[in-house]
């Protein structure tokens, strides 16, 4: 266990130091930031002079040299547009995206899992249509529709939730729904089908034959094995979540990382999207190591490879 | 003596696609304390369709039927699934073909082994574990104690059908039904479980019921034989009976195939049966064998009844018993 723990990690690091070589370089693959910072109308001068002063003319590994030892120490350099350390920006946002993934997936994973293995005891049932038409509903619908139609019909008409913001508890509500029910579908789908199969195995039977009672055959014996596979995907979705939440956020003026994201990389604010990147990107290999553990918990076999 | 397990006029039940699938067509057994049955048929005659069906196995979509169905003088024809799974892995257990998927592979073998006995004598933990290891030993596996820590997949197949068969052990069942145990495993393993299951079942004095198509398993282990075919017996009786004086063209086509050392000359054509088992879609018309034996006449086109031509020793065939017993089954 600990050889695949070490192995993961070692994995985990390879991929967040690749991804620090790739936030560093899109600074120079959206062409010479020199040029963008120093305006329309800025002299040959006037650029040469936003080059010195910001550093590029010196050589890129000593930039990305540079940047990296300060990034590891927290700091990311000022907020070309705000003009303030960048690690405050991202310390201001981060919570409230974290905090929008995290109860949006709970969410997800609340409504799914059960609707997918009741879908899986017995399929083409009534439940099963149910979990199926909501899956794809869930599919087939635009979110920011689907947050529109619920503001106007819960915040509006209702007046049970607040339209928008970031003040409290209740403000998370609706955006909640919206981004969990987003990631419902196929969680509920990998789920059913995970359990469909898994309830055909002879281990199942055996289970039975043993006189295991029914409820604890299915959550017992059957859902360890069939949410394996779910488990990488709700990562990928909580990641996914994280990074893309940025229409969410802008529907209910959230005000999170993802919509920091989208406004710094229309303003040519590189520090902002460089950190925002990268710690994105971190968390991603760290769910990624997480849903790897949490696999090798449920499954032995996974710790021996 | 009072019957333990008793099966009356046993029907399986199947809608299927083409039609309405009969793979248990009226099969009815008695067995005793102590006894071994052994059911014997070529693959798809519905004998682990039978077992299943006993057990309370069968898959969702199957139907089953039966005049009686009793444990102990306990009747299993109408209990719910929740009753019945108080009853399987207590009084009845299963032993399945399979020793490499049977096991749930993310659950250590003392866990799987320790929680049908936790469930059905509401033990505590250690006394199940104690019981674990004694049976682990008991079934010939080797530093007990160490195995309960390990997973399914860390084992051999021979050291699984053994957990597995420790496993249907735990509570101290009436009734075994061993569903073609060693079909997968090498010979040498299945001499060495054929054995402690014989043993075993002496010193614990379980009734057993030993499914396969190897006639070779059976002769060591069998008391009664019910021979199967297209989901009916087609001849029952003791053991020797079936092995020394069989009736049915069907059983002696079966032993015709398999060599006798001593008997069988080297170099010679052992035994085939020609043909294939029949549909079992829509019911068999007539006798079942009918296509495929060579002493088909026009009365076999209706089934005959399975009755009785000695002593307990019983036929399903057209023919008399001095008929049959003049048969000679050619190598074909």
């Amino acid at each position: 266990m600990l050889r695949f723990f070490l192995k993961r990690l070692g994995l985990a690091a390879l991929v967040a130091f690749t991804v620090s070589l790739i936030s560093f370089s899109l600074l120079f693959l959206a062409g010479d930031p020199a040029i963008a910072l120093a305006g329309e109308g800025a002299t040959d001068a006037d650029i040469e002079a936003v080059r010195i002063q910001y550093g590029f003319d010196r050589p890129v590994l000593e930039q990305y040299g540079g940047w990296l030892g300060n990034a590891l120490t927290g700091d990311f350099g000022d907020s070309y547009y705000f003009k303030t350390p960048v690690i405050h920006l991202v310390a201001e946002k981060i919570p409230i995206t974290m905090t929008l993934g995290l109860c949006a997936i709970s969410f997800a994973i609340l409504l799914s899992i059960p609707l997918g293995v009741l879908a899986a005891v017995k399929p083409n049932s009534l439940i099963d249509r149910f979990a199926l038409f909501l899956s794809v509903i869930g599919q087939a619908m635009p979110s920011f529709w689907f947050g529109l139609i619920l503001i106007v019909i819960f915040a509006v008409n209702l007046g049970w939730v607040p339209v928008s913001g970031s003040d409290s508890w209740r403000h998370f509500i609706l955006p909640t729904v919206v981004l969990g029910y987003y990631a419902t579908p196929a969680i509920m789908r990998l789920t059913r089908a995970g359990m469909l199969e898994v309830l055909r195995a002879d281990y199942i039977r055996t289970a039975r034959a043993k006189g295991i009672r029914p409820g604890k055959v299915l959550f017992k014996h059957a859902l360890r094995n069939a949410v394996i596979p779910v488990v990488g995907l709700t990562a990928v979705q909580l990641g996914f979540m994280l990074g893309g939440s940025v229409i969410i956020e802008s529907i209910f003026a959230l005000n999170g990382a993802g919509f920091l994201a989208f406004e710094s990389i229309s303003r040519n604010d590189f520090p902002t999207v460089q950190a925002l990147i990268l710690i994105f990107s971190l968390i991603y290999v760290l769910l990624t190591l997480l849903a790897d553990l949490l696999n090798a918990w449920l499954d032995p076999r996974i710790r021996e490879a | 003596m009072e019957h333990l397990l008793s099966v009356e006029n046993l029907h399986v039940e199947i809608p299927v696609g083409a039609g309405l699938l009969q793979p248990v067509r009226g099969i009815s057994f008695d067995l005793k304390k102590g006894e071994t049955l052994c059911i014997v048929g070529e693959s798809g005659c519905g004998k682990s369709l039978t077992s299943l069906a006993v057990m309370g196995l069968l898959p969702k979509s199957a139907r089953r039927s039966a005049d009686r169905l009793e444990l102990a003088g306990k009747d299993l024809s109408n209990l719910s699934e929740r009753e019945m799974s108080g009853i399987r892995g207590n009084d009845m257990s299963m032993i399945f073909q399979e020793p490499m998927t049977s096991l749930n592979p993310a659950y250590t073998i003392g866990d799987q082994l320790t929680e049908g006995l936790i469930r059905h004598k509401g033990v505590q933990r250690s006394e199940a574990k104690n019981r674990a290891i004694s049976l682990l030993e008991k079934v010939g596996i080797t530093a007990a104690a160490s195995r309960l820590p390990q997973f399914p997949h860390q084992l051999s197949g021979g050291l699984r059908q053994r957990v597995m068969i420790a496993m249907s052990l735990m509570c101290a069942p009436d009734v075994i039904i061993a569903d073609e145990p060693t079909t997968a495993l090498d010979v040498t393993i299945q001499a060495q479980i054929l054995r402690m299951v014989k043993e075993l079942q002496a010193e614990l004095g379980m009734a057993m019921i030993f499914i396969t198509h190897d006639l070779g398993v059976v002769a060591r282990i069998a008391d009664k034989i019910a021979v199967m075919y297209a989901g009916a017996f087609v001849e029952t009786g003791a053991a020797e009976q079936i092995f020394n004086a069989p009736m049915h063209p069907y059983t002696k086509g079966l032993l015709s195939c398999i060599p006798v050392p001593g008997k069988t000359e080297c170099g010679s054509r052992l035994g085939s049966i020609p043909g294939v088992v029949p549909s079992l879609i829509g019911g068999v018309q007539g006798c079942g064998f009918r296509s495929r034996c060579p002493y088909t006449q026009e009365a076999c086109a209706s089934e005959p009844e399975l009755t009785e031509r000695a002593g307990g020793h019983a036929c399903r065939c057209v023919l008399d018993t001095s008929e049959l017993n003049s048969i000679i089954w050619e190598a074909a």
